[in-house]
C-alpha cells in the first residue's frame, strides 16, 4: 500500500452532541486505563443518568470496571430513590448506598439542629467511603457551567488525603492527556461531563431517551413561597417521616411545579413549569432566564464563594 | 476560512482569548455570553450586586469570569477559566487563559485544546512585547487560525488610521516570526466595552466591512477538517467479557479508544505497533451501533480478524503507514512545575495512551517568548520554553506536532509528586 493510501479526505465535523459524547466516553475509558479502583458516584439525578448512558456506551458489551456509589443524605425524594434502585438492577451493575445517618451514628457528622441541610455532609461520608473501599478515583456528573468555582476545575482533579481541592495548586491538564496518578490515600474526581452545559444534557437526554423520575416533569405539589423560592413542605421520607414540615403561620399552595436538579430536599427547589414531556423541558431550558443552580440550589445563594469553599472541604 | 460563508451546523469550536484585564480581555468575553444571552437573570443580578459593592454604575460584564476567591481577591485571573455559549448553529468552548508572562504555562495549557485565537490588543498601546508572546505561543501550539482583535476602538475615536497602523505593526512583527504564511491572520477592530463588531456591527465604525467577530467564529472551521491526516487510534481499554453469561461473548476481544485523525472502514488492513502484528477491521461499534466507517472524533471499539494480543497503550494504524516505534524524540517543551528540571533525572512521559521512562537528553537552547531569542541554558524553570532531546525506556508512535497534534503531545509526570511538570510538542 502506498503512502497515498493512506490519507483520507478532510472530515465533516460531529455534530456538538456526538463531539461531548465522544469525549465523555474517552474520559470514562482513560479512568478504567489508570485507576486501578475507581468508583462512579450515582444519585439517580439526569447527569448521573447521562453518565451512566455514556458508560453503557464506553464498556458494553463488558461489565463497568467500577461499582456505582451513592451517598445518600436520607433526606431525597422517594421516586430519585427508587428509580435509582431500579436503574442500578436493570443494568446489572453493583450499587453500594452508604449514608449520611450512619456518619451521624458515627458521631462523624454533627448537625448544628436536626433542620440543618445535610447536603454539605455528603463530604464525611464521601470521604468514609473512600477510605473503607480504598477507591483511587470518584466519577462524578458535575459540569463547568454550573458554578464560577467549577469553571477552573479540572477533567481529572486531585485531592489529597483529606479529600481536600488546592484551587490554587491544580495539576495543568493539556491536550487530551489526563493525569490520574495517585498515591495511596488520595484520589481523583472524573468529570466526564465538564464541558456540557445544562442544555446540552437535556438535549442528550431527549435524543437517547433516557428515562428520568418521574419529579423533573411537570406535576402538582404542596409548597410554600419563602423569600424566593419556593420550597416543598411536608416530603414523605423513604425512613418514615416528613422533610420540610411547614412552619407555623405558612401558607400551603398546591401548583404545578417540576425539578430542573435534583438533590437533598433541604436544599433543592422546585420552578414552576407545565413542561411534562422531554422535548418541552428542552423548549423551557432554552428559553429559561434563570440558571439551574440559581433558581434551584438554595445552598449556592449565601455568598460568592460558597461552591469553592464546600469543594475545599471535600463535596464533589 | 476561505469560504466566509460557511456555516458550520451543530458542530463546536474550542477557541481561546489572549490578553491581560487591562486589554479588556474579560470583558470581551463578557460581552459574547451578553449579547448571545448566554448570561441569565440572576447571574446578571449577582453581577449588579458585586458591581455596586464595588462603586461601579453599569454592570462590569468581567466579573463573570473571575472565578476563585484569590482571584477576586487581587483583581486579576490566575488560572485558566472555561466557558459556554452558544448560537443555535454552533456551541463554543472558551478557554479563557491569563495574559501575564508568568502564567505562560496556563496560555499553553488553554492553547493546547484552542483551534482558534482571539489575540487582544489595546487600541492606544498598539503591538506590546505580551503581544508577541501570546502570538508565539499560539504558534508554538499549533493554533491555525488567529484573530487579531484591536479593541477599545472607542477610547481612539474609532480612528481608522490607527487600526490600520497596528495591523501592519502586527503583520510585519508576524512576517519576522514566520507565521504570518502559516497561519490565517484576521484583523478586526472591537469595542467590548460598547459591543462594536462583536455580535452587533453598530454603526461606529462604517469604514470596517469585514465580518463581526461572531461571524468570523461562525465561519472559522473546526479542528481536523482541513487537511488530511493518517489513521491514528491508540488503544484506551481492551474489552473481554469472557467470564459474560452470553457464551457467544467469550471470545469477544474489542479494542476500546477514540480515532485522534483519520478515519477507517470495515475490511480495512491495520497494523498493531509497537509489535507490528497485521490484521484487518472485522466491525466497528459505537456504543450498540454497528458501523460500516468512523472518523477522527469517535469513541469506537474495533473488532480485528485475528486473535492479536494488543492492551493499552498500544496503536492501531493503517498497515502502510509511515509512523514507527522511536525510543529517542526531540519536541520543544513548556516546563510547568515549580520545581525545576532536574536534567540527573528520570521523568515519566505520557503520549496518547502510553507511558515511558525518559531521560533528559540535551537541552539545545531555550527560547526568550519576548524576544524569541534563543539562550544557551543548562536548566529549565516553571514558564521556559526549550528545545530539549529525550531517550526513552519504551518505544512511542510519535507524529511530529506539526502534522498532528495528538500523537505529536506528550506530557511530563514527575513520579514521586505524580504532578504534571512539562508540556511536550514533537519536533
Amino acid at each position: 500500500m502506498t503512502a497515498s493510501a493512506n490519507q483520507s479526505i478532510a472530515h465533516q465535523p460531529l455534530s456538538h452532541l456526538d463531539w461531548l459524547e465522544s469525549e465523555a466516553i474517552y474520559i470514562l475509558r482513560e479512568v478504567a486505563g489508570q485507576c486501578s479502583n475507581p468508583v462512579l458516584l450515582f444519585s439517580g439525578g439526569k447527569d448521573s443518568l447521562c453518565i451512566l448512558r455514556l458508560a453503557e456506551k464506553a464498556f458494553r458489551p463488558g461489565k463497568f470496571p467500577f461499582p456505582l456509589l451513592h451517598i445518600d443524605t436520607g433526606h431525597n425524594y422517594k421516586e430519585v430513590i427508587d428509580f435509582r434502585d431500579q436503574r442500578a438492577a436493570e443494568i446489572g451493575e453493583r450499587l453500594i448506598v452508604r449514608s449520611v445517618e450512619d456518619s451521624i451514628q458515627r458521631g462523624t457528622v454533627v448537625l448544628k439542629s436536626e433542620e440543618e441541610s445535610r447536603n454539605k455532609h455528603q463530604s464525611v461520608t464521601l470521604l468514609e467511603a473512600i477510605e473503607e473501599f480504598g477507591f483511587d478515583c470518584c466519577i462524578g456528573g458535575a459540569r463547568r457551567d454550573e458554578e464560577k468555582a467549577r469553571a477552573k476545575e479540572r477533567i481529572m482533579s486531585f485531592r489529597d488525603e483529606f479529600g481536600q481541592w488546592d484551587p490554587k495548586n491544580q495539576r495543568p491538564e493539556l491536550w487530551d492527556l489526563y493525569n490520574a496518578r495517585s498515591h495511596k490515600g488520595e484520589n481523583i474526581r472524573a468529570f466526564p461531563i465538564s464541558n456540557w452545559t445544562e442544555m446540552d444534557v437535556w438535549q442528550y437526554i431527549e435524543r437517547e431517551n433516557l428515562a428520568l423520575p418521574s419529579i423533573y416533569f411537570a406535576h402538582q405539589r404542596d409548597v410554600v413561597i419563602r423569600g424566593d423560592s419556593i420550597v416543598p413542605v411536608n416530603v414523605p421520607l423513604v425512613t418514615g417521616g416528613v422533610a420540610n414540615p411547614v412552619k407555623a403561620g405558612e401558607e400551603i399552595v398546591n401548583l404545578q411545579v417540576r425539578f430542573r436538579t435534583v438533590g437533598d430536599i433541604s436544599c433543592t427547589a422546585p420552578v414552576i413549569s407545565d413542561a411534562d414531556t422531554l422535548a418541552k423541558i428542552v423548549i423551557e431550558t432554552a428559553t429559561s432566564t434563570i440558571t439551574e443552580r440559581g433558581a434551584t440550589r438554595l445552598d449556592d445563594q449565601t455568598s460568592d464563594a460558597s461552591m469553592e469553599q464546600r469543594k475545599k472541604e471535600g463535596y464533589f | 476560512m476561505s469560504n466566509a460563508t460557511t456555516q458550520h451546523n451543530d458542530s463546536l469550536l474550542r477557541f481561546m482569548t489572549c490578553g491581560s484585564v487591562d486589554d479588556g480581555k474579560s470583558t470581551l468575553i463578557g460581552r459574547l455570553l451578553f449579547d448571545t444571552k448566554t448570561i441569565l437573570a440572576d447571574t446578571l443580578n449577582q453581577m449588579s450586586r458585586t458591581s455596586k459593592k464595588r462603586g461601579m454604575e453599569a454592570v462590569d460584564l468581567s466579573l463573570l469570569t473571575d472565578g476563585l476567591q484569590a482571584e477576586r481577591e487581587q483583581g486579576i485571573t490566575i488560572d485558566v477559566a472555561y466557558r459556554y455559549f452558544s448560537t443555535g448553529t454552533r456551541k463554543y468552548i472558551i478557554a479563557d487563559a491569563p495574559g501575564h508572562e508568568q502564567y505562560t504555562r496556563n496560555m499553553v495549557t488553554a492553547a493546547s485544546t484552542a483551534n482558534l485565537a482571539i489575540i487582544l490588543i489595546d487600541a492606544r498601546r498598539g503591538v506590546l512585547t505580551q503581544t508577541r508572546r501570546h502570538s508565539y505561543l499560539a504558534h508554538l501550539v499549533g493554533i491555525q487560525h488567529i484573530v487579531v482583535a484591536i479593541n477599545k476602538m472607542d477610547l481612539v475615536n474609532y480612528d481608522q488610521a490607527t487600526y490600520d497602523k497596528i495591523c501592519t505593526d502586527y503583520l510585519a512583527f508576524a512576517n519576522d516570526i514566520g507565521f504570518a504564511q502559516a497561519r490565517d491572520i484576521r484583523f478586526i477592530p472591537l469595542s467590548a466595552l460598547a459591543g462594536d463588531m462583536l455580535v452587533d456591527r453598530l454603526d461606529n465604525m462604517p469604514w470596517y466591512t469585514g465580518e463581526t467577530l461572531l461571524e468570523i467564529l461562525e465561519s472559522a472551521p473546526p479542528a481536523h477538517t482541513e487537511g488530511d491526516e493518517e489513521f491514528r487510534f491508540p488503544v484506551q481499554f481492551v474489552c473481554r467479557p469472557h467470564a459474560s453469561a452470553d457464551a457467544d461473548l467469550h471470545d469477544f476481544r474489542g479494542f476500546m479508544g477514540r480515532i485522534e485523525s483519520g478515519e477507517i472502514s470495515v475490511g480495512d488492513a491495520v497494523t498493531v505497533l509497537p509489535n507490528g502484528y497485521q490484521s484487518k477491521v472485522k466491525a466497528i461499534q459505537l456504543g450498540e451501533t454497528q458501523l460500516q466507517h468512523a472518523q477522527t472524533e469517535q469513541s469506537i471499539t474495533l473488532l480485528l480478524e485475528d486473535e492479536i494480543d494488543t492492551s493499552r497503550g498500544d496503536m492501531i494504524v493503517k498497515t502502510g503507514s509511515t509512523i514507527a516505534p522511536v525510543k529517542q524524540i526531540e519536541a520543544f517543551v513548556c516546563w510547568l512545575s515549580e520545581t525545576p528540571l532536574t536534567t540527573a533525572r528520570t521523568y515519566i512521559v505520557r503520549h496518547t495512551t502510553r507511558e515511558s521512562k525518559a531521560k533528559v537528553g540535551n537541552i539545545q537552547y531555550k527560547v526568550d517568548v519576548n524576544t524569541l531569542e534563543q539562550q544557551v541554558t543548562t536548566d529549565l524553570k516553571m514558564n521556559d520554553i526549550a528545545r530539549i532531546s529525550f531517550k526513552l525506556a519504551q518505544p512511542l508512535m510519535v507524529d511530529s506536532y506539526a502534522s498532528n497534534r495528538a500523537t505529536g503531545a506528550f506530557i511530563i509526570i514527575d513520579e514521586s509528586t505524580n504532578n504534571t511538570v512539562g508540556a511536550g510538542m514533537i519536533i
